[in-house]
């Protein structure tokens, strides 16, 4: 038995399956992160005082991961085009910086929870801190999930380049939009928890 | 789960030339949607049992409010059920031996649960008993039985069959849904035996209470994390399969109903349950983290003020867990309707009155289900202007529902009906559900919600959508569909038995409701309302809806015999025993192999073309060339 359209694409929906699936996945994603945003909105308005980002939050740290993640999805796109134009040696490359930077994205992060938690700037201390904590954690999970993925895809999931080019080139492609919405989700947590 | 019996007759042949799987690769880790489809549906069935003697034990509280409850009349049954079911397999490994095994186990744990003394010392039961099983009767019916039962066992078994797929988009997706779901369902049941017990604070485990509520609160949360995370990769695999995997010729308008009711289901599940997952994830972060998503400033509980940093909202937590349950509500009635669809056009022998009205109302009611969640939260005082908004769109939702079930009372106008069992069930539905839908006005309207909030007038409204509602059309499904997954019909006698004392039991259950809540008898009290002096000469209603309940659970016996009594001993049918047009009826063979089809069927006409002139038969096949 054979499912169809998995690598082929079908002609009256121009899409093969996974393609499809990520694009509902991130649907219901951007519902659950929709869903804490608008709590953050709601918490933030009701609140009697509320701190701003830069007065908590370290913006310059924050800003560096920005630039680090937003390099990430460039070469997460890089990676890709190297496996359509043939060129399996320049994929391993940029998927490895993909990952590089993820991983430095961590590290920042788990200094600037470091300092938090040194000062006694606990997810209980106050409802600003406790959303950040819990946005960014959240985050920082989707961020573990991604480098799993695309350390998969880099190491053995990579055998499949011999026996199934095709498929794996959609494969890097389907974690390829879930890493932009994972960059994507920071690029509305940094100004909203920074910066207003 | 074990499903031996159900493919023994044609076993051989349908997997003739396929490589023979292990045990566990073909009944316990299997990828076939028809596999995994009978694995919710077995375990979705069990667990409506256990919700249903929850509800058992509560209504005898109710009736007998602190008097000692008789635990061996609850015991007792279970285990004899489990041993007649045993009596039937003969002890061999099969299906019914492990579900016989089952009912055993259920009636181990229904004598824990009946034990103890911080639950029921000396056999009364104690108020914060009362609550645990008041707050798990509803998780389980909902989030472990009806749902699973609806979208995860007929979806699964039916939808790919239906549009001419060879299996699900996504089959291993597909076992991870089923395997997510099982877990999550082990977690709410361990949560009975941790200190304190299971969660307490209703099935809508409001903030703050749910936030200093005991333990069993934390694994309330955890296994909704693994629920909603079946739920989310069981709707991916729905809509990519609708939408990539139909047969060559089955376009969007040829699309059975039932396919279309569970396609806007998957699209419900997909966008509304994220948001219950971050309400989980705060009010875990409250409970775990010390944070105060949903503690205000200053609370004070039990005398003691609380130690958290406030600034919380309570509100919040509600908006956020209906913006899931409302839509929640059309998940657990839309797959219903759709097998009422099915049902009806077959049994009528004409097609569905007004298909495409059918549809568009289908969407239209999957659309405005995102934005009538506050109608559950009149009393919040959340201010008349925000009010009027939800109240405005819960009467425009009631418009695509009752076109739904005019087009279906209009479709048995003319028809030659014939009155099997699942047309039985799904001829009562219509009335049911129209009382369910038509006490939910009430409801919606903000000035006489005030009077009818949190009294059991909302008990009874969602009851008479959800159980002579929705699961009723879903028995209509399991003995129109039994055939084709068996090989056997289930006996038409019993099931009409089945039908007929459930019919009439099943109201005296629920009708009595409307009562007690006009005259103002609060939901949630674990003494049936004893203490109040305004609903004193309601009380005896407490003992008849008890009766009633009692009563409709011995009906459901017969239904347990008869699903394991006919997987031996049913008739046995060929491949389409209903002369019905579908695809699962006239292109795949009786039961299905893996892979659903001998040959790839091609579409040449819409669902439901019953008694066209001019043909020789009352029914053309959706295959049928020209």
């Amino acid at each position: 038995m054979q499912i169809p359209y998995t690598v082929e694409l079908r002609s009256d929906t121009g899409l093969f399956n996974a393609k499809l699936g990520v694009w509902l996945f991130l649907a219901s994603e951007v519902m659950l992160f929709g869903a804490l945003f608008s709590s953050y909105v709601l918490l933030r308005v009701g609140a009697e005082h509320w701190p701003h980002g830069w007065e908590e939050l370290n913006i310059p740290l924050a800003t560096l991961n920005t630039v680090v993640l937003i390099s990430s999805s460039v070469t997460m796109v890089m990676s890709w085009a190297s496996l359509k134009l043939n060129n399996f040696k320049k994929y391993k490359m940029y998927m490895g910086l993909t990952i590089l930077c993820a991983l430095i994205f961590l590290v920042v992060k788990a200094f600037e929870y470091g300092h938090k938690f040194e000062i006694g700037h606990l997810p209980g201390t106050s409802t600003f801190l406790a959303i950040y904590f819990t946005l960014t954690g959240l985050h920082g999970l989707h961020v573990i999930g991604g480098i799993i993925l695309n350390g998969y895809l880099w190491g053995p999931g990579s055998k499949m380049w011999q026996s199934a080019p095709d498929r794996f080139t959609n494969r890097v492609e389907v974690a390829g939009l879930y890493w932009h919405f994972v960059d994507l989700v920071w690029i509305f947590l940094f100004p909203v928890l920074y910066l207003l | 789960m074990d499903q031996h019996v159900a493919t023994a007759p044609h076993v051989g042949e349908a997997h003739a030339h396929h490589e023979e799987l292990g045990f566990l690769r073909k009944y316990v880790f299997s990828i076939d949607h028809k596999v995994i489809g009978l694995q919710y549906g077995i375990t979705a069935l069990l667990f409506l049992f256990f919700g249903f003697t929850l509800m058992m034990l509560m209504r005898w509280q109710l009736a007998h409010p602190n008097h000692p409850i008789p635990a061996m009349y609850f015991i007792v049954p279970i285990a004899i059920i489990g041993v007649v079911v045993l009596l039937i397999s003969k002890f061999k490994p099969s299906l019914s031996m492990l579900v016989g095994v089952l009912f055993l186990g259920l009636a181990a744990l229904v004598s824990y649960l009946t034990s103890g003394d911080d639950r029921m010392p000396g056999g009364i039961m104690l108020p914060e008993f009362y609550n645990q099983l008041g707050a798990m009767h509803g998780t389980i019916m909902v989030f472990l039985g009806v749902v699973p039962l609806a979208v995860g066992a007929f979806g699964n078994y039916v939808v790919p069959l239906q549009i001419g797929a060879p299996d699900m988009a996504f089959p291993k997706l597909n076992a991870v849904s089923y395997w997510s779901y099982f877990v999550g369902g082990v977690v709410m049941l361990v949560s009975f035996f941790v200190p304190g017990g299971a969660a307490n604070s209703g099935w809508t485990s409001y903030s703050p209470l749910a936030n200093v509520a005991t333990t069993g609160q934390t694994y309330w949360l955890v296994g909704m994390v693994f629920l909603i995370t079946s739920s989310l990769l069981g709707s991916v695999n729905f809509i990519v399969t609708i939408i990539q995997l139909r047969a060559k010729g089955m376009t969007f308008m040829r699309l059975p109903f039932f396919v279309w009711a569970q396609f806007v289901t998957s699209f419900l599940l997909l966008l509304a349950f994220p948001p219950l997952e971050a309400a989980g994830i705060l009010q875990l972060m409250d409970r775990l983290a010390g944070t105060s998503f949903f503690l205000p400033s200053g609370l004070v509980v039990a005398g003691q003020p609380l130690q958290v940093s406030g600034g919380g909202h309570p509100i919040l937590w509600q908006h956020l867990f209906w913006f899931l349950a409302h839509p929640e509500v059309y998940v657990l009635i839309l797959p219903a309707m759709g097998i009422l669809g099915e049902v009806i056009a077959n049994n009528t022998r004409k097609p569905l009155w007004g298909y495409k009205s059918l549809v568009y109302a289908v969407i239209f009611l999957g659309f405005m289900s995102f934005i009538v969640w506050a109608h559950h939260m009149f009393l919040t005082g959340m201010g008349t202007v925000i009010s009027a908004f939800f109240q405005t769109t819960t009467m425009i939702i009631s418009i695509p529902s009752i076109i739904i079930l005019t087009a279906l009372i209009i479709s048995l106008w003319g028809g030659s009906i014939r009155f099997t069992p699942p047309m039985l069930f799904a001829l009562a539905f219509l009335p049911m559900f129209g009382i369910g839908g038509l006490t939910g006005l009430p409801l919606g309207l903000a000035p006489t919600d005030i009077h009818l909030h949190d009294t059991y007038y909302v008990i009874g409204h969602f009851h008479y959508v959800v159980a002579p509602g929705t699961l009723f059309a879903l028995f209509a499904g399991i003995y129109y569909w039994y055939p084709k997954v068996t090989g056997r019909k289930l006996s038409d006698m019993m099931g009409k038995i089945h039908f007929w004392g459930s019919f009439v039991s099943i109201n005296f259950v629920f009708l009595p409701m409307f009562i007690q809540g006009f005259a103002g008898v609060s939901r949630r009290l674990s003494d049936g309302a004893q203490q109040y002096a305004h609903a004193q000469n309601m009380l005896p209603w407490n003992e008849v809806m008890s009766i009633g309940a009692w009563v409709l659970g011995a009906f459901q016996v017969v239904f347990i015999v008869n699903f394991f009594w006919s997987l031996k001993r049913g008739e046995s049918v060929g491949d389409n025993p209903w002369q019905a047009t579908t695809l699962e009826w006239s292109a795949a063979p009786t039961p299905p192999p893996h892979g659903n089809f001998t040959k790839t069927p091609e579409v040449y006409r819409g669902p439901y073309e019953y008694s066209v002139p001019g043909k020789s038969r009352d029914f053309t096949p959706q295959n049928e060339a020209d």
